[in-house]
């Protein structure tokens, strides 16, 4: 097992590395932060003494080096826009787009996938054949779409939820700012949290209804009605389980989508978080900011592609042990 | 008598039935299962209008459109505002009410479509050139080759597309100049969202083309002579072009979403050439002084668009899938 | 009385074309721990005859006549709460492909106690105990241990000896082996088969044995039913059909099949093919590949008749008492 964990560690680092290279490709190569940084008037002097601070006449892999050595301390330089650094632009923001990000996670989790389940198993029903339908139109809906559509009715029409920000927050630790703990910070949870995991939601249903289904044609479960084990045996042991093990990595992954389809809803809902952040680097041409953005979600899409093979690991019996016994 | 044979019980073959008789490429297309599944299933008969009626608005535009709202010279400041025909205040002249600067929200949707269906379909096009090419290069090339790009598409697969596109697009936009960046962005879009979506296209090409790889009639080609490249294009693609339609067909409804979800965050097409993501942009500012129809009418078509785009490609997996029948 | 009676069996699958006939009007009978063979090609209905007994026929396929009696009861009319306590307890099933029919999630000790507790109501322990008694009799080494391990850790073989535990560790009077040792290896088959047939014996159990391997029936039946195009050609003891074959096409099975005593020119060979379940000729199915047609075989369906022997053949040879019409 310790095998496995190091295994993946290592098939992780070309990926770092290549998003590594091209973020620092990216200050490299993309628009002249001298100029930037400068303005408009500056003497050729001024240009060559900056030039000389940053590093910029220096071969490539030295420049790449350093990049490396700053990153691995959280360093990114200075926000091109906003003169501050860009590490405390992330940590600032890093605690609303994750709370974000979880809590529309878990609602399409908890709904996603009892409502996928159920559509599996009762295929005719009528309530099946409704749950498909939402989940046709949560499939077709852009997410900023469904924001818009929610803020009209709830925010605009019904006037009782905020339409944009986060609320009150309590700083939590140092340095973690939470809206979990007020009421208005829970208020303001809502729309986006909905939006944002609206498409997840009827991502997994539709997965998790598919996988059922699959399952439920399987010579094994043939093989158990055979033997004549009860249908709740059989649906909810055999074929349930069975469902679950893929849906698993699906979902790991779903949550690095979540993470960066936060960048809409935040825009829509004016939502604090490193996604608005994001957004606004690229209309700006920000490029420390679009970096250290790229590094830290690939950084985090390792992670959890990690803790997702470990689940697998856990839960597929398939991937442990070996051959017993040979040719009988 | 002599020449005739006796009638005996002997082996009394009956003669095979008249082969049936060759029928038209049309007449076979309505006597398939795909058009069976087809017209039994309303909603997919129901989608497909949808679908032709909105490409076709959208490509006939300059044609149907009541007004063309991007002719300065017939825009005038005091139609701004106008609700929609049924409601009060509304005329018959603007169906679906005009937008701030007194553009016909109705052609603006027609016109904004064409740009979403053009984007739409150029991505497609371009995401299943390349998926296609790079998988039938790493199936049939195999070895280090194969490896490598197999690779490539895993460490793209750990992203979203919509991060990819998003920073292909920003990529470019720090690179150029504004002006040149703004002639070309309908293509940078393209581009970008092409690009973050090839990877299922090359896997399923690739896994075709390892199986079709080892069977006779590729052996017998490569003995002939003929080179790769020929190999690839003429026989083996063919083999597995069915999977790729589907995804094409599936994937259509993902790239309209991108383009408009890239528009409406201000990094898409030009303004120039406003998409309906765009549109809704704009309108999205109006939403809270009441003028609901700027935004709504183009959300409402898009949500169509996408969802018969969806309802299609469904059927079409659903039909086109051996273990279903 | 006999333990399975099936009467007029008939199962239809509605396509677009038309409704197919699978089976059609089979009637046959099983006895207590009586080894019945169904020999056939593919195609020809054996299986789906089985998965008709147990009710387990993939819709649109459907039981479109006919009646299914087990010890006197009418089992193809019950409700399906009853129909479950029948499948496993009173009438097994073992299918072909054992890399399938086991879920891969669950240990085989799990899955023998799940059924032995479904039907039996054993205490854990008891079940347990039981189960790994199984494992030892169907020739598992080491089975104490090997009780928890999980499917995959064994080979096509041992799985097979799993399957053959799981269908009898319900105490059925009867099961159904569906192609049993056709996805084994040639040098497995033969000691599985000697298993099934050695563990029915000891404990009584009746065997509705489908195959299409002649070699495996001459072995292992008592009686043998030859079916042909969804329909019986033949039926009677193993001695006497394989010796003396009334049905021209059994005759034909038999030539096809080297003999091991002496050496052969040619191999006989029967023209053409079955045909299509869509295309099943007027009259006798057989009558465009037999070479004894003659015109009342083409215009109407011969039923099971006696032949002057054991064996019954739906064939008008005999119609006249029992003695074969001498071709012209």
């Amino acid at each position: 097992m310790f095998a496995f964990i190091v295994s993946r560690l290592l098939q992780a680092l070309p990926v770092m590395l290549t998003v590594s290279l091209i973020s620092f490709a990216m200050f490299a190569y993309v628009g002249d932060p001298v100029a930037i940084m400068l303005g408009q008037d500056y003497t050729e002097a001024q240009r060559q003494a900056l030039i000389r601070d940053l590093g910029l006449d220096q071969p490539f892999f030295v420049q790449f080096w350093e990049f490396l050595k700053n990153a691995a301390q959280g360093n990114f330089g200075l926000s091109y826009r906003l003169a501050r650094p860009v590490s405390d632009l992330i940590l600032e923001r890093m605690p609303a787009t994750l709370e974000l990000s979880f809590s529309a996670a878990f609602l399409a989790l908890a709904i996603g996938v009892p409502m996928g389940v159920y559509t599996g198993l009762y295929r005719e029903s009528w309530l099946s054949r409704l749950f498909l339908t939402i989940s046709l139109i949560g499939v077709s809906l852009p997410t900023f779409l469904i924001g818009i559509l929610l803020i009209l009715i709830f925010a605009v029409t019904l006037g009782i939820l905020p339409s944009f920000g986060r609320g009150e927050t309590v700083l939590v630790g140092g340095w973690w700012t939470t809206g979990f703990l007020t009421a208005s910070g829970l208020k303001a949870l809502i729309l986006p949290s909905v939006t944002l995991g609206l498409f997840q939601m009827t991502l997994i249903m539709r997965l998790v209804r598919s996988e059922m289904l699959e399952v439920l044609r399987t010579d094994y479960i043939k093989f158990a009605r055979a033997r004549g084990l009860t249908n709740r045996a059989i649906h909810f042991g055999h074929a349930l389980k069975n469902t679950l093990v893929p849906v698993i990595t699906i979902t790991g992954l779903q949550l690095g989508a979540i993470i960066a389809f936060a960048i809409v809803t935040e825009t829509v809902f004016q939502w604090p978080g490193m996604g608005l952040l994001f957004i606004q680097a690229v209309a700006n041409a920000d490029i420390p900011i679009m970096a250290a953005y790229l590094m830290m979600i690939a950084l985090l899409f390792v992670l959890i592609n990690l803790v997702v093979d470990l689940l697998y690991y856990l839960v597929d019996p398939r991937l442990r042990g070996s051959l017993i016994g040979s040719a009988r | 008598m002599a020449g005739e044979a006796p009638a005996t019980e002997a082996a009394v073959v009956q003669p095979a039935p008249a082969a049936p008789g060759r029928m038209g490429p049309v007449a076979r297309f309505f006597d398939s299962d795909l058009w069976y599944s087809f017209s039994r299933s309303p909603l997919t008969v129901v989608s497909a209008v949808v679908a032709l009626a909105l490409i076709g608005g959208a490509v006939f535009a300059p044609v149907l459109a009541p007004h063309n709202p991007f002719d300065l010279a017939t825009l005038d400041l005091m139609d701004a505002f106008n609700p929609p025909a049924w409601m009060e205040g509304g005329t018959a002249r603007f169906l679906f009410g005009t937008d701030d600067q007194g553009r016909d929200v109705l052609s603006t949707i027609m016109y904004g479509a064409r740009i979403s269906l053009f984007v739409g379909f150029c991505s497609v096009l371009f995401a299943m050139t390349l998926g296609v090419t790079i998988g039938l290069v790493a199936g049939f090339v195999g070895g280090t080759t194969d490896a490598v790009l197999m690779r490539i598409a895993d460490i793209k697969l750990t992203f979203p597309a919509i991060l990819v596109a998003l920073l292909v697009d920003g990529l470019v936009r720090a690179a150029l100049p504004r002006e040149l960046h703004d002639r070309i962005a309908l293509w940078v879009v393209i581009f970008a969202i092409g690009i973050s979506n090839w990877v299922q296209y090359a896997r399923t090409v690739r896994g075709s083309t390892l199986v079709e790889k080892n069977k006779e009639y590729v052996m017998a080609a490569r003995v002939i002579g003929l080179s790769p490249a020929r190999i690839m294009t003429r026989h083996v693609l063919p083999n597995v072009m069915g999977p790729v339609l589907v995804i094409a067909t599936l994937n259509l409804g993902f790239a309209i979403l991108a383009e408009a979800t890239l528009s409406f965050l201000g990094v898409g097409v030009p303004p120039t050439q406003p998409s309906l993501g765009t549109l809704i942009r704009i309108g999205n500012d109006f939403l809270f002084s009441g003028e609901w129809w700027i935004t709504v009418f183009p959300g409402i078509t898009l949500a169509l668009m996408v969802l018969s785009v969806n309802l299609l490609g469904d059927w079409l997996r659903d039909a086109l899938n051996p273990k279903l029948r | 009385m006999p333990l399975l009676e099936v009467n007029n069996l008939r199962v239809e699958f509605p396509t677009r074309r038309g409704v197919l006939t699978a089976v059609d009007d089979v009637s046959f009978t099983i006895d207590e721990g009586e080894v019945l063979g169904v020999v056939g090609e593919s195609g020809a209905g054996k299986s789906i005859t089985g998965a008709a007994i147990i009710r387990l026929i993939e819709p649109p396929g459907r039981i479109a006549g006919g009646e299914i009696r087990l010890n006197g009861r009418r089992i193809d009319t019950l409700p399906p709460e009853e129909m479950r306590r029948v499948r496993g307890r009173q009438i097994g099933a073992i299918f072909q492909d054992p890399l399938t029919t086991l879920n891969p999630l669950y240990s085989i000790g799990r899955q023998l106690v799940e059924t032995m507790q479904t039907h039996l109501g054993l205490s854990d322990r008891e079940a347990r105990a039981r189960a790994i008694r199984w494992l030892e009799d169907v020739g598992i080494p080491g089975a104490a241990q090997r009780i928890d391990s999980y499917p995959h850790q064994f080979s096509g073989g041992m799985r097979q000896r799993v399957v053959i535990a799981l269908a009898l560790c319900a105490e059925p009077r009867l099961v159904i082996a569906d192609e049993p040792t056709t996805a084994l290896d040639v040098s497995i088959q033969a000691q599985v088969i000697a298993l099934l047939k050695r563990l029915c014996r000891e404990h009584g159990t009746a065997v509705m044995l489908i195959t299409h391997d002649m070699g495996v029936i001459a072995e292992t039946a008592d009686r043998v039913a030859v079916m042909y195009a969804g329909r019986i050609a033949e039926i009677g003891p193993v001695r006497e059909v394989v010796k003396n074959a009334r049905h021209p096409y059994t005759e034909g099975l038999m030539g096809s099949i080297p003999p091991l005593t002496h050496r052969v020119a040619r191999l006989r060979q029967i023209d053409g093919a079955m045909p299509r379940l869509t295309d099943i000729p007027k009259g006798c199915a057989f009558n465009p590949r037999c070479g004894r047609a003659f015109d009342r075989c083409r215009s109407e369906r011969p039923e099971l008749m006696a032949t002057g022997g054991p064996s019954r053949a739906a064939c008008w040879l005999y119609a006249e008492g029992g003695h074969a019409r001498d071709a012209a």
